[in-house]
């Protein structure tokens, strides 16, 4: 009997299939489930209205994140209904028996953040959470996609989810990375080629060397952003890169637990003459340090480029989109971002919170201190990655350069909490989404990686990180 | 629990014809502390809808009262971004049953169908037409026929729309998906125990 070539992610996908029939999605089962403040609350009403327990408390994992201050974190939080919505989850999780991390815990952080240190994320599992970047997970070789509150009440219930199988794309990209270019300006520049909307319906496989030769933590930062080209998830298949990482985490399985797993784990690849819906290619060569201009992840260049004119534009049902963000971002088509003064940088989010990013913002800022007309803030992604931070003495170089180190939370990234950066301000951030208004009310956002964000601090101007490493 | 049955809409149409609108336009995160979900509605397009003091922006669609209807009809890649389902519950709480795109974003399209608020997918020249259309006689009146998963215009010309059977099943009776898991908790047992 010939078995057919299967993908990853139809090897994971198939494996948790609890239920197909005609006409249904298929009935998934979830590893994993990650919970926050924000799109939880609405889920636990419902199961109380349907007086319905939580089917496995030890499946899912809260935090406090995306609505948390960063600075006076002791302190109980100011704004009224903040504070509402944290006591809200504590009080949930307590009635229904889910393990919280919050504010104070030393493993609270960003839920995408906390997961893999904790060594709760693993390969081949499902896992899900109600945030669009639990496409994060994937990095482990594993199906994490993001899910509304409606869904986050149907896993308290039922441990499952309703889904109908996206369609499978490889996005495979091959050589040397030059120097300066970091897992951020792939992603960037992977968006930038088939925009943000080019793999909705889908669900990504990244490959190739460029990618297997990232860390585990470079890894994350490009499933992060599967969901920014409209994909539900991204994942790459484990290796000894991932299985060292896992390896002695708090939550990962250990001893003969964990050689037998890792034995499983190695089967975990997409099997050769299997199909993709859809390949992709690109050379790592080709991608430089990556910014953007627009008002989403698609609109990105590589900061040496010029904006794109209308007339350049792929797609001309985008045109009035591309006026509209160039007019609310305040910048002229066909210029030069680089030489831009900027207000604001923001080093933090899933995105690019981890310790290996402060450490590269480190390295570059050692010993300079930041320009006059910019303001820093470091958000770090948990309390370990800032414990770790303050163990290297990053903190001593983020002060001597006059950063403001803050305490974990999701921050300027989605300007949930007062963390806003203000109207017109321009902040050159390692977030995820330059949506308008996304860091505050009429701000303007260029995505870029944890170096470029370092480089714009240290010069005040978006700059060619090139120039200083 | 039971959601609003849907069967036949007819109604005016509200037109934003802005493409990519992704979910921090339809409701900003600092909308979102709420832990209900219902009043999201007045703060749906908060930042293009009124301006910093809070003052109504009479450029917007949603402020002219020449333009009613529960049929909002938008550009490609509608409610991209994050998987807040505060986007779904915003729009319906603010009236709208029916959101008509040429293309929507995954996340966006499972939690509208969760909450009784139906996303039709029409090809790029049908939604210029009921663009056109609406442009010229704001009144004119949009039917969204789910049965025969048609959508027609006053003029008679119309264009058909996919839905998976089962979530057509649920939106014209009312059911929710929670319910049809739950009846699946034993077999659901079992699976974790071999899984």
């Amino acid at each position: 009997m010939s078995h057919s070539p299967k993908t990853l992610f139809d090897k994971i996908w198939d494996a948790h299939v609890v239920k197909q029939s005609e006409g249904y999605p298929d009935v998934l089962f979830i590893d994993r489930h990650f919970i926050h403040e924000v799109t939880s609350p609405q889920a636990f009403d419902g199961l109380r209205k349907r007086g319905v327990k939580v089917f496995n408390p030890d499946r899912t994992t809260a935090t406090a994140d995306h609505n948390v201050p960063t600075k006076d974190q002791h302190l109980p939080i100011k704004e009224a209904l903040s504070r509402h919505q944290v006591e809200t989850l504590r009080k949930n999780c307590a009635e229904f028996g889910v393990n919280l991390y919050d504010l104070g815990h030393p493993f609270q952080g960003i839920v995408h953040i906390i997961g893999p240190e904790l060594g709760l994320t693993l390969p081949g599992m499902t896992i899900v959470c109600g945030d669009s970047h639990t496409s994060t997970h994937g990095a482990f070789g594993n199906i994490a996609f993001g899910i509304g509150t409606s869904e986050v009440e149907q896993v308290l219930a039922t441990q499952c989810v309703l889904q109908y199988k996206p369609k499978r794309m490889r996005i495979e990209i091959n050589g040397k990375l030059q120097r300066g270019v970091l897992a951020k300006d792939i992603i960037l520049y992977v968006i930038s080629k088939i925009s943000a909307s080019g793999a909705t319906g889908y669900f990504v496989e990244y490959a190739g060397d460029a990618i297997t030769s990232l860390s585990m933590e470079a890894r994350m930062t490009i499933c992060n952003m599967s969901i920014e080209m409209g994909a539900r998830g991204g994942l790459i298949a484990p290796d000894e890169t991932t299985f060292n990482y896992i390896k002695g985490r708090q939550f990962a399985p250990k001893g003969e637990q964990f050689d037998r797993l890792v034995e499983q784990w190695r089967h975990l690849k997409t099997d050769p003459g299997a199909t993709y819906d859809e390949v992709l290619t690109y050379d790592a060569a080709d991608i430089g340090p990556m910014i953007t201009y627009g008002t989403n992840p698609g609109m990105g260049i590589k900061v040496t480029d010029r904006i794109p004119t209308v007339a350049e534009l792929k797609d001309i049902s985008e045109q009035t989109s591309f006026k509209k963000s160039l007019e609310y971002m305040g910048l002229e088509a066909g210029s030069q971002l680089l030489g831009k003064s900027v207000d604001y940088v923001f080093i933090g989010s899933c995105t690019n919170a981890r310790i290996e990013d402060l450490r590269l913002v480190a390295q570059i800022v050692k010993g300079k201190k930041k320009a006059a007309n910019v303001e820093v803030w470091v958000v770090p992604g948990s309390k370990q990655v800032e414990q770790q931070a303050r163990k290297e003495g990053l903190d001593k170089i983020f002060e001597e350069a006059g950063f403001e180190l803050r305490s974990p939370g999701c921050s300027a990234c989605l300007g949930m909490n007062e963390d806003k950066i203000p109207a017109g301000k321009y902040c050159i951030s390692t977030s995820n989404r330059n949506f308008e208004g996304r860091q505050g009310p009429k701000s303007r956002t260029f995505l870029a990686s944890p170096l470029s964000a370092a480089a714009a601090a240290i010069t005040g101007k978006v700059t060619d990180v090139r120039e200083l490493v | 629990m039971s959601k609003e049955k849907f069967t036949t809409l007819k109604s005016a149409a509200v037109p934003l014809p802005i493409e990519n609108i992704d979910t921090d336009q339809i409701i900003p995160a600092r909308f979102l502390k709420a832990t209900t979900r219902e009043g999201f509605g007045e703060n749906l397009f908060r930042d293009w809808r009124y301006d910093s003091d809070g003052k109504p922006k009479a450029d917007f669609v949603l402020n002219n009262p020449t333009y009613t209807g529960k049929i909002l009809v938008a550009g490609k890649n509608f409610g991209c971004g994050s998987s807040r389902e505060h986007a779904a519950w915003a729009i319906y709480d603010a009236g709208f049953r029916v959101v008509v795109s040429s293309f929507f974003a995954d996340i966006f399209k499972n939690n509208a169908l969760n909450n009784a608020l139906l996303p039709v997918q029409v090809s790029d020249a049908f939604l210029k037409k009921i663009l056109d259309t609406v442009a010229k006689n704001p009144k004119s009146t949009v039917t969204v026929d789910l049965q025969n998963q048609k959508v027609v215009l006053e003029d008679g010309s119309s264009e058909s729309f996919d839905i998976n059977a089962y979530k057509k099943t649920c939106l014209t009776n009312g059911y929710d998906d929670i319910d049809y898991l739950l009846s699946l908790r034993g077999e659901i047992k079992q699976f974790e125990l071999t899984h």
